[in-house]
Parts: C-alpha cells; sequence; structure tokens
C-alpha cells in the first residue's frame, strides 16, 4: 500500500528523468568534444563520469550533449558549460576527476572552477 | 542518468511498419558502441504523424526521424549518439531549414494541434507506471481522495463543461450525477473501448499511449459515484492496446492505486477488462453492458438508462476512452483551465484520426472549434496528386459527409449535427474528387447492414432494403422514384429503430442525398457515375487514331476482351470487359479512355 508520500517520492524520483523530453531551451548544457580527437584523448571516460556525478547530484534541469571538433585538438577532452542568461565556460585537458569537480562545484554549484578553464591554460 | 533518451513509437501503426525490429536493432547498436549506460531507449505510444511511421525521436536534441529503417541505425547510433552529429540526411524533411533545425512543435502538423487528451501520448513509455507518475499521473487521484468530496469532484466535472468523446456529446459531469444519485448496494463504472468505426483509432492509440490515465479516471470516477468495481470493454483486435492495458492495470494494483483502501483513504476500486469480439453493436452502451454480463450482445429499450439500471441491473456509468483521458487534467488543473479552449458548447479538445485522400494520416488533437479547412489543409497537408476536396466524413457510419461549402465550419458537436453529420468518436476520412459519393453512402450501409444485431425490424430490415435500393442505383438500374423511397425509408428506420445503431445508420444516405443530390440523379438519368467508381456505369474505349497496335493491351487483359492484329487499332469487346482498368494504365499511347 501507497502512501501519497510514497507517491510524491516516485514523482521527484523520475521526474528529471523525464523532463528530459520536453523543450530543454531552459536548462544548464553540458557539451562535451566527441569528435575522434576528443575520444582520442579520454572524452568517453569523461562524459560517464559527468553523468555518474550528475546523477549523484540529483540537479535535474541539466542536459548533457556532445559537439564536433572545436579546432583545439590539443586541448581535448573539451567540457562547456552553458548556463542559461550566462556567458559559456569552456574547460580544457578535462579528466574525470576535473569533470566531477566540475559538475559539484560548477553545474550544481554555480561557481567556475577557474583553474580548469581555457583562459588558465592558454 | 542517461544523457540521452531514443523514443520509438510503438503504436499500432508504427509497430506494422517495424518499429520493434527499429528498437531490437537499436538496442544492439548502442551496446555495441558502449553507450548502454548513457542512451536509453524508450517504446512510447504514437506521436500521430502515422503516415512518416516508424518514427523516432532523439532528446535532448528533439531531432525528429521519420520512416526510419533498420539499415539507418548504425549511422544515426555512430554519428548522432556517440559523436553529437545529427543525421540531417534522415531526419523529418519540413525541420530542417537553412537556419537549423526546428522544434517538431513548430511543423505545420503539430503547430495547430493542443495535445491534452494525448499529453503522454509519444512522451512517456506505456509500460512503466513511474514514468506516468513522473509526469503528475495519479495525483489527481489523489487529490480527489484526500481534498474532495465526490459531490464536489462531480461539480468539478459538471462546471468543466466536459462532454462524452463517444459521440453523442452528452454532459459528462451530469452522467455521473444521475448514477451518484441512485442507491444500491453495487454500482460500476465502465470504459467503451470498443472502438467500432471504420478508420477511427483513437482510443486505441491512448490505451496504447497512456493506459494509466484510463485507470486513473475510472477511479475518480468510482469515487464520484460510489462504485468500486471498474469495467473496460475493449476489442480483441487491439492486442497491443489490451497487453499494455493488463500491464499498466498490474502495475497499479502492486503501488496500490487500485485495490483496497487506496492512499489510505478508505476508497475501495478495482478494473477488469472484458473483451469484445468484433460486433459493431457492442458499443451501443445497453449492447455493451449486455455484452460484459457473458449474453449476446444486444441493445435494450432506454430507459431504464445505465444510470439507474445498468449492470447487473446495478446504476452504472459508461464513458469513452477519451472522455476519461480528459477527466485527471480537469481535476488537477481546474475546470476553468478546460473550459477555457473550445467553443461555447463544446469545451476543450477533440482527437480526430485523419484517413483517407490526405497527406498526413494519423492521429490529431486539437481545439473544439477548429476549422475543417484548418484540420485538412493546414494539419493534414491537403490532398495528394493535386486533386480537390471533395467531402470529409465524420462520424463513421452513425456520422454524414460535410462537402466543400462547410469547408470553413468550425468544428463542434452542435455544428455537425445542425449540417447532418455527427462529431462520432472522431474518425474524419477526407475523400478527394475521384470518390463517388453514392458508393460511399453504400459502403457504409454495406457496413451496418453486416452489423445490425437484428433484435429490432426497422434496423434489421430496413437497412438491407435500403442498401438494395443504393445497390440498384450504382449498377445504373435506378428510378427517380427511388429516391424519394430511399428518404422515406431513412426516416422511418431513424424514427423506429431501438438503438444508436439503426437510428443512425441512414445518415450516410441522408447527407449525401443532400447534398451531392446531383451525382445520384446522374446515375439514375445519365446512366453515369460522375467519379468513374460504379463499374457498371463504366466503359473503356480504345481511340482508333492514337492505337498504334502495339498488342500490350490485349495481351493484359484478364478477360480476353481485347481484340485485334499487330499494327491495327484495337477493340474492346463490352460484353467481355470486367472493368478492371490494366489496360488504360498499361497504354503507352493514351488511346485507352474511361467514361
Amino acid at each position: 500500500m501507497k502512501s501519497l508520500a510514497e507517491l510524491q517520492q516516485i514523482r521527484d524520483k523520475y521526474h528529471g528523468d523525464v523532463s528530459i523530453r520536453q523543450d530543454n531551451h531552459e536548462k544548464i548544457k553540458v557539451e562535451i568534444g566527441m569528435a575522434t580527437c576528443g575520444i582520442a584523448a579520454g572524452a568517453r571516460e569523461v562524459v560517464t563520469a559527468v553523468l555518474d556525478e550528475l546523477s549523484k547530484e540529483t540537479v535535474e534541469n541539466v542536459v548533457v550533449t556532445q559537439t564536433g571538433c572545436m579546432g583545439i585538438c590539443q586541448y581535448e577532452p573539451i567540457v562547456e558549460v552553458f548556463v542559461p542568461g550566462k556567458e559559456k565556460v569552456t574547460y580544457v585537458k578535462v579528466t574525470p576527476e576535473k569533470a566531477r569537480r566540475i559538475v559539484k562545484e560548477h553545474v550544481a554549484g554555480g561557481t567556475p572552477v577557474t583553474e580548469y578553464t581555457i583562459g588558465a591554460n592558454a | 542518468m542517461y544523457r540521452s533518451h531514443v523514443l520509438v513509437c510503438g503504436g499500432t501503426g508504427c509497430t506494422s511498419s517495424g518499429s520493434q525490429l527499429i528498437v531490437n536493432t537499436l538496442e544492439n547498436e548502442i551496446k555495441k558502441n558502449g553507450l548502454e549506460q548513457e542512451v536509453k531507449v524508450v517504446r512510447t505510444g504514437c506521436f500521430g504523424l502515422c503516415a512518416l511511421g516508424p518514427i523516432m525521436i532523439v532528446y535532448p536534441e528533439g531531432s525528429f526521424y521519420s520512416m526510419v529503417k533498420p539499415e539507418d541505425i548504425p549511422e544515426i547510433v555512430t554519428e548522432h549518439l556517440l559523436k553529437g552529429r545529427v543525421v540531417t540526411r534522415l531526419l523529418y524533411q519540413e525541420t530542417v531549414t537553412p537556419d537549423g533545425i526546428k522544434s517538431l512543435n513548430e511543423t505545420d502538423f503539430y503547430k495547430k494541434q493542443h495535445r491534452s487528451a494525448l499529453r503522454n501520448c509519444g512522451v512517456i513509455d506505456p509500460e512503466n507506471i513511474n514514468e506516468y507518475i513522473a509526469r503528475d499521473g495519479y495525483q489527481a487521484l489523489a487529490k480527489c481522495l484526500a481534498e474532495y468530496t465526490p459531490e464536489q469532484v462531480i461539480q468539478i466535472v459538471k462546471d468543466s463543461g466536459l462532454r462524452g468523446r463517444g459521440g453523442a456529446g452528452f454532459p459528462t459531469g451530469v452522467k455521473w450525477s444521475f448514477a451518484a444519485a441512485n442507491q444500491a448496494d453495487q454500482k460500476y463504472v465502465c470504459c467503451n473501448a470498443d472502438e467500432g468505426d471504420p478508420g477511427a483509432f483513437m482510443d486505441r492509440s491512448i490505451l496504447e499511449g497512456d493506459p494509466n490515465v484510463v485507470i486513473e479516471a475510472m477511479a475518480i470516477a468510482g469515487y464520484a459515484i460510489g462504485a468500486t468495481q471498474g469495467y473496460v470493454y475493449v476489442r480483441a483486435e487491439y492486442p497491443i492496446a489490451v497487453q499494455r492495458l493488463s500491464k499498466a492495470i498490474e502495475e497499479a494494483r502492486e503501488i496500490g492505486m487500485l485495490g483496497k483502501n487506496i492512499l489510505g483513504s478508505g476508497f475501495d476500486f478495482d478494473i477488469d477488462i472484458r473483451l469484445g469480439a468484433g460486433a459493431f453493436v457492442c458499443g451501443e452502451e445497453t449492447a455493451l453492458m449486455t455484452s460484459i454480463e457473458g449474453k449476446r450482445g444486444e441493445p435494450r429499450p432506454r430507459p431504464p438508462f445505465p444510470a439507474v439500471k445498468g449492470l447487473f441491473g446495478k446504476p452504472t456509468i459508461l464513458n469513452n476512452v477519451e472522455t476519461y483521458a480528459n477527466v485527471p487534467q480537469i481535476i488537477l488543473h481546474g475546470p476553468e483551465w478546460f473550459n477555457s479552449v473550445g467553443t461555447e458548447k463544446s469545451k476543450g479538445t477533440k482527437v480526430f484520426a485523419l484517413g483517407g485522400k490526405i497527406h498526413n494520416t494519423g492521429l490529431v488533437e486539437v481545439p473544439m472549434g477548429t476549422t475543417l479547412r484548418e484540420i485538412v489543409e493546414e494539419i493534414g497537408g491537403g490532398i495528394p496528386n493535386g486533386k480537390k476536396f471533395k467531402a470529409a466524413q465524420t462520424g463513421g457510419p452513425s456520422g454524414g459527409c460535410i462537402p466543400e461549402s462547410f469547408f470553413d465550419i468550425e468544428i463542434d458537436y452542435d455544428n455537425l449535427l445542425s449540417i447532418g453529420s455527427m462529431m462520432g468518436s472522431g474518425g474524419l476520412i477526407v475523400m478527394d474528387e475521384d470518390t463517388c459519393m453514392v458508393d460511399i453512402a453504400k459502403f457504409f450501409l454495406e457496413f451496418t447492414v453486416e452489423e445490425s444485431c437484428g433484435k429490432c425490424t426497422p434496423c434489421r430490415i430496413g437497412t438491407k432494403r435500403l442498401l438494395e435500393i443504393l445497390d440498384k442505383i450504382t449498377k445504373g438500374n435506378g428510378e427517380m422514384e427511388d429516391l424519394d423511397k430511399l428518404e422515406e425509408l431513412c426516416y422511418y428506420i431513424k424514427e423506429n429503430s431501438l438503438c444508436g445503431l439503426g437510428q443512425t445508420a441512414p445518415n450516410p444516405v441522408l447527407s449525401t442525398l443532400r447534398y451531392f443530390k446531383d451525382e445520384y440523379i446522374a446515375h439514375i438519368k445519365d446512366k453515369k457515375c460522375p467519379a468513374g467508381v460504379c463499374k457498371n456505369l463504366l466503359s473503356y474505349t480504345i481511340d482508333p487514331a492514337k492505337c498504334k497496335g502495339c498488342t500490350l493491351c490485349a495481351r493484359t487483359c484478364p478477360a480476353s476482351a481485347i481484340e485485334g492484329t499487330v499494327k491495327h487499332p484495337h477493340v474492346i469487346d463490352q460484353k467481355k470487359c470486367v472493368k478492371c482498368g490494366a489496360c488504360m494504365e498499361k497504354c503507352k499511347f493514351g488511346a485507352i479512355s474511361k467514361q
């Protein structure tokens, strides 16, 4: 027998999952370079880390997408974070560990991790 | 967390065009590329654009792939799902613009639609109750049980102005209040999913795409009238719908949305499925209940109405699938939300199954009051091959044909009745200039003659006589007085039949007589079928000036009706000709014509 509270729990648990199937304009976008250069530099592991960390953080309004080669292959894997209404932030030479911190501090927490950005590394 | 969801339509339309194979191939390819932790494949209900099936949408991008073939899947997986490069070549081409890719909701087919009853169809996995709950499922039931008395629930449904979507348009809240007012030790809530009109598949699509909405609404209805048992009467010809509904009922029982003491409120309710064996008359309410009781599905006279004496002699309400699909939304958002859409007397939206001579065959949901022109030309994409619109048929065998002069009529219950048709359950068949209206009337009469249960004389014998007269006219043996006989017999059948089947069976004849009388007269006086459909009134002839004597037609003719020697004009023997038209199709010189 379920109570109303349990019904709400199911709703909250699956809501984020289903909400991806709507217009995604207003969401935070995490874009990962997945061209040959990105994959060779380890972008797949970065994607896995991002997804894993996101499910721990239970942040709802985030979409993770891939993009092609940005022309700066020496800096791959590249992760870009788009928060609606703010400038995009480009992270370079991202590792799974760096990716987890970016998710925790920037995507969920709202503060960019400046030392990983392209400005700090180029 | 999955970064991407791939939604593949698993409605009957797309399943028959091979969507199950698409799902399997997709899952294999995803595994092959190691993406199974990142990409989720969901088999949903109907998206509506059945003409373009199998359909697939990839989120978060919202890329709409149409007419997907299994051999396209590896490319979509490695390019789009792995590398993030949308395969534009395989997208629904209307979404591809020079400025990028349009959202599906901006396409002609979707932009005028208002998907409310169909809100979850093509969005959720119908076999996963959690996805329904994630989209506010069972919140309306919880709200009713916690906050409203049964009387308040009925008042909300009354205030919303919701009318029965099964055809007649009776106010739903009023129906519920009748059943609530009758005291009895047992009452029943029934759902009519015996969708029998040729060309109609609204109810099937809702059951396939969002079965839980029907379960939730029936439980709400049970609470409102004081019933503890529900029955869904669904056609056995809808295997996917039956399977998903059964699964949904099981899941609802597991989490306690059906059964004893729902959400701790003390309210008990359960639902069982009864399968119809395909008799059209079982869509009529009294026949349907007789069939649930295990007897031969025949109607009985009313009164007593089902709200007084229905199933097993107890107070019963019977609503259509689409009617139920509107109820939870009304409870959640309030009656004003619902009745802000629609016309003065018809509130909300209506789902139509678009079929016939139209580009975008499929399922559409539009606000009441949308014009026929908007539905046919804008949403439906118009008529193929540059042909002209002639008529639209609504309401199936109970409805009538709407001629072009009413192309701008706002579709609602009352407007359709005033022009001799009816809303019906929502089948909308478009006909072009190549359709013979006498033949259409005959087609529907053949259907009702076959489906008449035979209990009352006006329907059993009357429809048969109607069909005989129509047959006589299409064979070229009609006389002018037949038209008067037809009309008189129509009114007699309408007034004297026992149930809705007979009372509405003459509508296709009456409406075609009203708007296309000249076609009947052409069949009778000139012995011609203006649309070139009725075979007995046709003749194929060869123009000797154009015929080169190539012998192709003579070799093609299945009846050996064409004679002639090589390099000399051929002649068709009219006595032998079976009017199949094969010769005309084959002739390379355009020498054969039909009159």
